[in-house]
Parts: structure tokens; sequence; C-alpha cells
């Protein structure tokens, strides 16, 4: 009998956090699954069922081909960099200097900035004539550039801007996992004769291992999900040279209104996102010793 | 636990010259407006035990910070085996550490961590191995070698840090503290432990702690230490017999020896003042307080039962005293007890420095037999020991 009052007291107390993960993660995520096997629904014709055609459709885009290039490729090259980076900064912030404050929010300034505000930032970097780039470049001699609006250059150019926005952020991280690190290690390994490469790669390395995974997963959804850069530095162009995922998915639900085939992107892009998290905690998790 | 009379590093008949002798010269360590250590000179002879004394933050962890080239000295020398290690790195004086917390490295296995230093210098693996085996078996350690720290328990943990230490075979052992975060019978297995591993591998240890349990039942030497200076360095057997200052006769012994001003004593301590030429304070252990026919006479206060002894507390004249008794004798508060003192059981101190005053003739001084001692009042002859 009390065992059965736990179990009613038990649903009721989550209850209402369960009403709203339903309502606002569940529901819509079951929705767009079942809406990528019907039609978008046009004036006068309603929707109706058609099986995996929006898939098939997918298959023959070459746009979500040239765009899932563009994003492996944008994953492939900032995720790295920005932890590579964001490790160096930390390490190097995290050792006692003048103007050490100062050079830590110069590192974080970055990632308070809103992306949009970052982005209308670069685009005066890269204006092409008189942004800073092209003034810089000028006075070498070298003549005008319009990295935004070539499609060799439109997607390493946005590339830069989230690097220079991403490290920043995962910095903090570094360096809060720095300074758990007891300095008495450091100077064990001091002792034995280790330099401060060994130390780096053999204790510092190992033990910043965790924040690494979580820093990674952190960054790998980022690379999927923010795409907010994009509407000011290119708009995806040019040809869609430096267009996204989620991009795409955005211009084809609420530009084309193709709703059907945006959420058949949708589904495929969660899939993808499922696929790289599992990936990774298997693949980092024998590497990583959690304290 | 490890048997220590099993298989040594090396025969014990290299011991003896394995180690080197470590000489500071005028140590000084300021930080801004405080001073760490204010002109420290010692000499760990080759091969001893020495143990840095003292309470905390006198010094003595920053000291030993600045042998092991962790920290640079504001002023002065360090000296190993005779070199000058000046600006030597840490890594280059050919020293080996244990940290207070261990400072094992939690991602590697007990193995790895052993052998860090090894695969840094690059030892070959067969030898790395070899080295390893013999280090494991004597610290008891070769069934864990596969763990990682965190799956040890504190005693195994401490026992790692130590075979790290002496994996290396180096001349001189650093210690900071290593048995403190022990619970206290582990404690008192590793002191011996640790000495024997010492004594057999015949290295120079250093070794810093707060307790003078370790200090004296360890140490060949103790460098005992208060507010950044030396106070005194001595065998154990004379900082407890021969303390050279008021600080060294209350930080050694449990309880601390009492200090008297001279006038407690009523007469004689008049008298022995006039002989030093000072005004004195005088040093009586606990332990050495005998009730007796002298003429001096302890009011008792209290007392505190500890099964095997029991301490009375009381007053001579006005100053508060401790006293060991035997468990069974404990006085009622209350009582007045006569107190018989042997002069080789005083100690003085000038006053004014709190330094040892030695005064030739003190037993002719404390036996007169006409002395009325103040208020203690007729009396028989105190029988005097034979003069020293």
């Amino acid at each position: 009998m009390t065992r059965r009052k736990d179990w009613i007291w038990g649903w009721l107390l989550i209850a209402p956090a369960l009403v709203f993960i339903f309502l606002f993660t569940h529901y819509p995520a079951v929705m767009t699954i079942g809406e990528s096997f019907w039609s978008t629904p046009r004036g006068g014709r309603p929707s109706r069922f058609v099986g995996l055609h929006n898939y098939e459709r997918l298959i023959h885009d070459p746009t979500f081909w040239q765009v899932l290039g563009n994003n492996v490729l944008y994953a492939v090259v900032t995720i790295p960099a920005s932890i590579v980076l964001a490790m160096v900064m930390a390490v190097l912030v995290n050792r006692p200097f003048r103007g050490r404050a100062l050079a830590r929010m110069a590192f974080f300034t970055p990632t308070i900035l809103p992306l949009i505000a970052v982005a209308n930032i670069w685009v005066f970097f890269y204006l092409p004539g008189f942004g800073l780039i092209d003034q810089i470049l000028g006075l070498f001699g070298i003549g005008q550039t319009n990295l935004l609006g070539s499609t060799a250059t439109a997607l390493p150019a946005v590339m830069v801007v989230s690097v220079w926005k991403e490290a920043g952020f995962f910095m903090i991280f570094y360096l809060a996992a720095l300074q758990a690190i007891p300095p008495q290690l450091v100077e064990a390994a001091r002792i034995e004769g280790a330099g401060r490469w060994t130390i780096f790669r053999r204790i510092t390395f190992p033990l910043l291992m965790p924040t690494t995974l979580f820093v990674s997963i952190n960054a790998v959804i980022n690379a999927f999900r923010l795409v907010d850069h994009i509407f000011i530095l290119t708009g995806g162009g040019p040809d869609n040279a430096s267009s996204l995922l989620l991009f795409y998915i955005y211009e084809t639900s609420f530009r084309y209104w193709d709703t059907a085939y945006g959420a058949t992107l949708t589904v495929v892009l969660l899939a993808l996102l499922c696929l790289l998290a599992i990936g990774q905690f298997f693949l980092f998790d024998r590497k990583v010793h959690y304290r | 636990m490890g048997d220590m009379t099993g298989p040594i590093l090396e025969p014990a008949a290299t011991a003896a010259t394995r180690g080197r002798e470590i000489r500071l010269e005028g140590i000084a360590k300021r930080w801004g407006g405080t001073t760490a250590l204010g002109g420290v000179g010692v000499t760990v002879p080759a091969g001893s035990f020495t143990a840095l004394l003292g309470p905390s933050g006198c010094g003595k962890s920053t000291l030993l910070r600045i042998v092991a080239g962790l920290e640079d000295p504001t002023a002065g020398r360090v000296l190993i085996g005779g070199e000058d290690m000046g600006a030597r790195p840490a890594d280059k004086r050919d020293l080996s550490m244990v940290f207070q917390s261990y400072a094992l490295f939690p991602h590697l296995d007990v193995a790895e961590n052993i052998t860090f230093g090894l695969r840094t210098r690059g030892v070959p693996r067969a030898e790395r191995r070899a080295r390893l085996g013999k280090v494991a078996d004597l610290l008891g350690l070769a069934p864990y070698l596969d763990r990682k720290p965190a799956q040890l328990s504190g005693g195994q943990q401490q026992r790692v840090a130590l075979g790290r230490a002496v994996i290396s075979e180096r001349p001189v052992c650093l210690m900071d503290e290593p048995l403190s975060n022990l619970d206290a019978k582990l404690r008192q297995s590793m002191r011996a432990e640790l000495r024997a591993l010492q004594r057999s591998l015949g290295f120079t240890m250093l070794y810093v702690t707060h307790d003078q349990v370790e200090a004296i039942t360890m140490a060949d030497q103790v460098v005992l230490m208060n507010a950044g200076r030396i106070e005194q360095v001595a065998s154990p057997h004379d900082l407890y017999e021969r303390p050279a200052t008021t600080f060294a006769a209350r930080f050694i012994g449990t309880p601390p020896m009492n200090i008297l001003p001279a006038a407690a004593l009523g007469a004689t301590g008049a008298r022995l003042e006039t002989a030093a030429g000072r005004a004195l304070e005088i040093g009586i252990r606990p332990e050495a307080l005998r009730a007796g026919a002298g003429p001096w006479r302890m009011q008792v206060t209290g007392g505190e039962y500890h099964g095997a002894d029991a301490l009375v507390e009381g007053r001579i004249g006005e100053a508060p005293v401790l006293m060991r008794v035997p468990g069974q004798s404990l006085p009622v508060p209350g009582a007045a007890l006569r107190l018989a003192l042997d002069p080789r059981d005083l100690h003085l101190f000038d006053a004014g420095t709190g330094d040892r005053v030695d005064l030739p003739g003190l037993a002719q001084l404390i036996a007169r037999p006409e002395d009325p001692a103040g208020a203690t009042g007729a009396h028989a002859p105190h029988p005097n020991r034979k003069d020293p």
C-alpha cells in the first residue's frame, strides 16, 4: 500500500518537469520524424503520406551533400583548432606574469560577445578595400581581396571567426582544470627530471583529458548548431560555398517553406549528432582518467 | 607491510659511501616584508638521518624546498656533496623527494608512478623492470603494481611515494612530513620502516616534521627551528637532556618542561641568580619532579589520570608546574608535597635571552642544608648525590 503511494508521489513530483520536456522536446522531435514521411502541404493540396520519398530526394540533392561536406570540413578544422588554441592560451595565462588578468580577459572577451556582434566585427575585418585585413595587406602592396565573396575563401573565413569565438570559451574550462592540478605533481615531476614538455605531455595533458572530452563534445554540437554568423557574414554564399547543415535547414524550412524536406534534413542532423556524441564517448572513455 | 629485513637494493657495505653531505650557509628567504628564513646555517652529515623539527610556520618546509631547488633563497648557499648548487635546477641536484600529499600521478598506475623518473631519464626498459621488481618487493607493493593510486589505501600510497624516491638510488632524499596523513598506528610502524630503509640504503635523509616523537625516534640529528631560525642542532638525546634554549626545552617532551622564574625556588633561586650573575629561569621536566625530603613545597591543584602514569597540576611558589607520577599515586588537590630536586635535573636559562646557562658547582648551591627555602620551615638535611 505504502509502496503504491510512494510510486504515485514520485510521479507527481516529476510530473511538471516531465510535461515540459515532452511538450517542448520529445513531442516536436517525434513530430519532426513523422513529418519527414509526409509531403509539404501547399495551397489547396493537403499533406499526404509519401513514405521515404523525402529521403530519396535528399540522397539525390547535390546541395545537401555540398552542405554536409562543408559542415564536416568546418567541424574537422574548427574543433581541433579551437581546442588546441584554448589549451595553449590556458597554459599561457595559468602561469604568473604581469598583466595576467588583462590577458585572461582579452582571451575571454570573444565569448561574452553575441555571435551576431562578433560577425559584425569580422565583416569589417573582411570588408574588401576598406577592411582591416585589406588595409594591412595594402601596406605590403598586396591588392584588394574579397575573402567572403569568393567560393574558395568564404568557408575558411567563416571558420576563422568561429575558432576566434570558441577558443576563449574553451580556455575557461582548461584554465579551471589546470588550477585543479595540484602543484606538487609538477614539482614531483621536476625533481624526477621531467622538462616542461615532458610534464605537459605526461602529466598535464592526461589530467586535462576529462576537460578535453567535455569541450570536444560541446565543440561538435556547436559546429552543427551555431550558424548565426553565417547570416551576417555570407548568407551561405557564394553558391552555397559557406552554407552549413543547419543554415540549409533554415533556408529550406523558413525561406522556401518546404517544411517536410526541412524535417527530413533535421532528422538526418539529429541522427548525425547522436552518432557523434556516442562515438566520442566510447572513443575517449578509455583514454580519460577521471579523478 | 613490507619486510624490511628482506632483500635490499644495494649491499650495506657500500651504504656509508652513498650519502652526500648537505651544507647550508646563511640561507635567508624573504617574501616582500615577511622573513621566512633569517640566515640559517647547518650541516647535515653524509648518510645521516636529520630531522628538521619545528612548529608550523617556522620555515622548515621552505628550507627543504630550497635544498630541493624548488625555491630560490634570497641569500645564502646550498652545498650538496661539497658542490654549490647555486642556480642548479631541482632535477640536477641528484636528490629525490617525498611530498606530504605524496604527489602521486593519479592517471598512472603504481608501476608507472614508481618508474616515472627512470623513464624521463631514459633508463632502458629491462633495467627499469628489474629495479621496479626489487623496490616493489622491498616495500611490499608487488601485488598492486597495476593499480591506480586512487585504488590504494593511504599507507599503500605512502609506500608508492617512497618507492618513487628510492628507486632512483639518489644520495640524498628529502621528505616533507611524509607520515602526517597516516593514522597513528600506521605512522608508528612506518617510522621504524623508514628508519630501517634509510639505514640500509645509506642515503642522506633530510626529514621535515612538526612531530617531536618522529624526530626523536628516527633522527641521528635534530635541527630544531623556530620563527625562521635554528634554535638547536643536536642528537635527540642531547636535545632532551640539554636543551639550548627555553624554546627547545618547552618544545621537546610531553608534557613540556616546567619553566619557573628563579624566585619560585625561594632562597635557592636567589643564590643561583647571584652565582650566575643574572636573572634566571629554571627548567624542570615533569618526570624529574619527585616527592621527597627536600626543602621545596608544591601545592597540588589538580590532576589528570593517564593510566600508566598521572599528571599532577600544582604550584611551586606562584609558578604553575606539572609533575609526572605513577598512575596509582595521584595526590588529592589541596595537598602539599615536599619535593626533592636532583641538581642534575635542573636546567638554567637566562631570563632575558632564553639561552641555557651552565653553572659550575650547581650541586653545592642547591644542596646547602641550612637553607630555609622561603616558608618551608625546618627539614632534614637533603641527601646529596655524588657530584658530577
